[in-house]
C-alpha cells in the first residue's frame, strides 16, 4: 500500500512543484528517491510531529499541497490540536499519511496499534478520513485528496486486499462493491477487506450469499451503499480494525439511525473497546481479536440463525 | 523610519480600544493586551508591509499572534490601520460576534491566522517562512509570542527548526512581562537565562525595553542580522502597562475593567494623549 502511495505521490511531485512532503523522521529507505529528485519538495522534520503538521499549516496557506507522513498515532493524534485548530479551521490544503493503521505494526506493541484514529479524526469538521482497502486504493486516494484539496487523512495498512477492475474511477465517498450478494452485505474498510473476501467466498459455499462493500472513505461516507444494503440485503456486518466506538460501525449506524432505515440484522466486528497488551503480526492480532476471516464467518453465521 | 509621536498615539488608542472592549464584552486578558500595545502599535505603524485595501496582496508582510488571548490587541490595529471599522470594535467577544476572545481570522480582514491555543503560531509562521524562502519571495514573517507560552514544546521543536533551515525571514518577538497565569514566569517554570536558551538554539537574538517604541523598531528592523539566522526579540514588557493599578498585576490576565475602574483606565490613557 505504501509503495502504491509513493508511486502515486512521485508522479503528482513530477507534475506539480507545489506538492511538499514532510516526514517526521520516519521512511527510511523509503523516501530517498523522493529526496533526491525534488529538492524543496521534501523535509524531514525531525521526531516533531506538532511543528510538522504547523509547518504544513504554514506551507498551505501560502499555496503549497502538503503530505505529513509518519507511522501509527504519531502524525495524527500526538498533533491532533494542529490538526484541528491549524488545519482544519484554517481550510489547510494538507493530506495526513500515517502508515500502519490498526495492527500494520503489531508486535510493536501497544504505542504502535493504530486503533482510535478513524474515530478521533473524523469527529473532526472538514476533514475527509480514507482508509484504502487495496494497494491501487492508496495511489487514486492521495491522488484524490491532493486534486480535491482540503484536509484529509489517509490510512495506509501493511496488508491489503486484492485489486479488482471497476468500471467507474476511484472517488473519494463512492464504495465499491467486491462482490454481490443479498443474504446480508459485509462493509469493510482497510486493508482487512481481505478477510472479508476470504469469509464471503467460504459463506457462498454455505449457501450465504453476501454482498462485499469496501467502504474506504469513513468520511464522508457513501450514505446510497449503506441505504442500498439496508434495503436490499439481510442486513449490515460491518468490520474494521479499530476500535468499535466512534468507527466504520458507527459511521454506518448513523447513517441508518439520521435516514430513518433500519437493517434487519446489523453487527459490528472491531476491537471490543480496549488497549491490546498482547503482540503478533497484524493476522495473528485480527485473530487474536475475532475479526479475521474465520471469525467473520462464525459470526455472520450466528447473526443470521438469530 | 518611525515617527515616534504617531507610534505612541497609536499604541494609546490601541489600549483605549483594548480596555473599552474587554469593558464592554467583559472579558479577560487586558493585561496581556497592554503588554503588547506598544509592539503592535511600531509593527502596523512602522514595519509590517500590507495594504489594508488588499489584505492578501502576495507581498505582504505576515503577521502572527501566538499569544491569541491578546487578540483584541489585534483587532484593534487593525481597525486603527484601516482593515476593520472601529465601530466593529465595540461587539468584541459578545453575542454573534465574530471578534472572538482569542484571535481569529474568519470575516476578519487582516487576521492572518487564527490562535488560542498556545504553541500553535510560531510552528505556522516557520511554515510560511519556509514557503517563502522556496518561492524565493522577499517578504518576512513575523511572529508575536508570550513568554509563558514558551513552555510548550512545539515551540522548541519549531526553534530546532528554523534555525536549523536558516529561516533569516523569520521573527519571533516575545513579550517578556514575566508573569503568567498564574505566578510568575520564573516561579512557575523558569525561562532564564531566555535569551542564552534562544541563541543555543541557533537564533540571533536582540534584547529591548518593549515599551520603547525606537528600540522596537530598531530591533525588527533587522539592522546587524546575520543572514543566515531567524530572529528573536525578546521585548522587556510591564503586563497591564499604561494604567498603573493594573501594571504587574496578575488580576488583570482574568478581571474586565468595569465602573470605576474602568473609567479610572480610561482616564489614565487620555493623559497620554494630552
Amino acid at each position: 500500500m505504501r509503495d502504491a502511495f509513493l508511486a502515486a505521490l512521485t508522479s503528482l511531485a513530477e507534475k506539480d512543484k507545489d506538492v511538499v512532503l514532510l516526514t517526521g523522521d520516519l521512511g527510511y529507505g523509503v523516501f530517498e528517491e523522493f529526496e533526491s529528485r525534488f529538492p524543496g519538495q521534501y523535509f524531514n522534520v525531525g521526531v516533531a510531529e506538532q511543528n510538522m503538521t504547523g509547518v504544513a499549516s504554514g506551507l498551505s496557506l501560502e499555496g503549497k499541497k502538503v503530505v505529513t507522513y509518519s507511522i501509527g498515532n504519531f502524525p495524527t493524534l500526538r498533533c491532533l490540536e494542529q490538526i484541528r485548530n491549524d488545519a482544519c479551521y484554517h481550510d489547510a490544503n494538507i493530506t495526513i499519511v500515517a502508515s500502519g493503521g490498526g495492527f500494520s505494526y503489531g508486535s510493536l506493541g501497544m504505542s504502535h496499534h493504530a486503533t482510535e484514529d478513524l474515530a478521533i479524526l473524523r469527529a473532526l469538521p472538514n476533514i475527509s478520513v480514507v482508509a484504502p482497502c487495496t494497494a491501487n486504493e492508496a495511489g487514486e486516494a492521495i491522488t484524490a485528496m491532493i486534486q480535491r484539496g482540503g484536509v484529509a487523512y489517509l490510512r495506509l495498512d501493511k496488508t491489503v486486499a486484492q485489486d479488482k477492475d471497476f468500471a467507474s474511477s476511484f472517488a473519494i465517498c463512492k464504495a465499491r462493491r467486491y462482490k454481490e450478494g443479498s443474504d446480508i452485505t459485509l462493509i469493510a474498510t482497510g486493508g482487512i477487506l481481505d478477510d472479508v473476501n476470504i469469509a464471503a467466498v467460504e459463506l457462498e459455499k454455505l449457501g450465504i450469499d453476501a454482498r462485499v462493500l469496501g467502504m474506504h472513505s469513513i468520511k464522508p461516507i457513501d450514505i446510497d451503499e449503506i441505504i442500498d444494503a439496508v434495503t436490499n440485503t439481510g442486513g449490515i456486518v460491518t468490520i474494521e480494525e479499530h476500535n468499535k466506538d466512534g468507527g466504520l460501525g458507527s459511521a454506518v449506524s448513523e447513517v441508518c439511525m439520521d435516514f430513518g432505515v433500519m437493517p434487519k440484522k446489523f453487527l459490528r466486528i472491531g476491537l471490543e473497546n480496549m488497549y491490546s497488551s498482547i503482540v503478533g503480526s497484524q493476522q495473528y492480532l485480527r485473530s487474536r481479536y475475532h475479526m479475521d476471516s474465520v471469525a467473520i464467518i462464525d459470526r455472520v453465521k450466528e447473526i443470521l440463525k438469530t | 523610519m518611525i515617527n515616534i509621536k504617531e507610534s505612541k498615539r497609536l499604541s494609546n488608542d490601541i489600549r483605549k480600544h483594548a480596555v473599552t472592549m474587554t469593558s464592554l464584552g467583559g472579558s479577560s486578558h487586558i493585561g496581556s493586551i497592554l503588554s503588547i500595545a506598544d509592539i503592535l502599535a511600531v509593527l502596523y505603524g512602522s514595519i509590517l508591509k500590507y495594504k489594508s485595501d488588499n489584505p492578501k496582496w502576495v507581498g505582504r508582510d505576515r503577521f502572527i499572534l501566538s499569544k491569541g488571548h491578546a487578540g483584541a490587541g489585534v483587532y484593534a490595529v487593525l481597525a486603527e490601520s484601516g482593515f476593520i471599522s472601529t465601530d466593529k470594535l465595540k461587539t468584541h467577544y459578545q453575542d454573534g460576534s465574530d471578534l472572538s476572545g482569542h484571535v481569529s481570522h474568519k470575516g476578519i480582514p487582516g487576521v492572518e491566522f487564527s490562535t488560542g491555543s498556545l504553541g500553535h503560531g510560531l510552528p505556522v509562521a516557520t511554515g510560511m517562512a519556509l514557503a517563502a524562502k522556496i518561492n524565493k519571495n522577499k517578504h518576512r514573517v513575523v511572529v508575536l509570542m508570550s513568554d509563558g507560552e514558551c513552555d510548550e514544546g512545539s515551540n522548541w521543536e519549531a526553534i530546532l527548526f528554523a534555525a536549523h533551515h536558516k529561516l533569516n525571514n523569520l521573527v519571533a518577538i516575545i513579550d517578556r512581562n514575566r508573569l503568567q497565569s498564574i505566578h510568575s514566569t520564573e516561579d512557575t517554570l523558569s525561562l532564564e537565562p531566555f535569551p542564552d536558551k534562544w541563541k543555543s538554539f541557533g537564533w540571533e537574538v536582540v534584547e529591548v525595553d518593549g515599551h520603547n517604541h525606537e528600540e522596537i523598531f530598531n530591533a525588527c528592523s533587522n539592522i546587524n542580522t546575520p543572514q543566515n539566522k531567524p530572529l528573536c526579540v525578546i521585548a522587556n514588557t510591564t503586563k497591564g502597562k499604561n494604567v498603573s493599578f493594573m501594571e504587574n498585576n496578575v488580576l488583570w490576565h482574568y478581571r474586565s475593567p468595569q465602573g470605576d475602574e474602568y473609567k479610572a483606565a480610561m482616564l489614565e490613557l487620555e493623559k497620554n494623549n494630552a
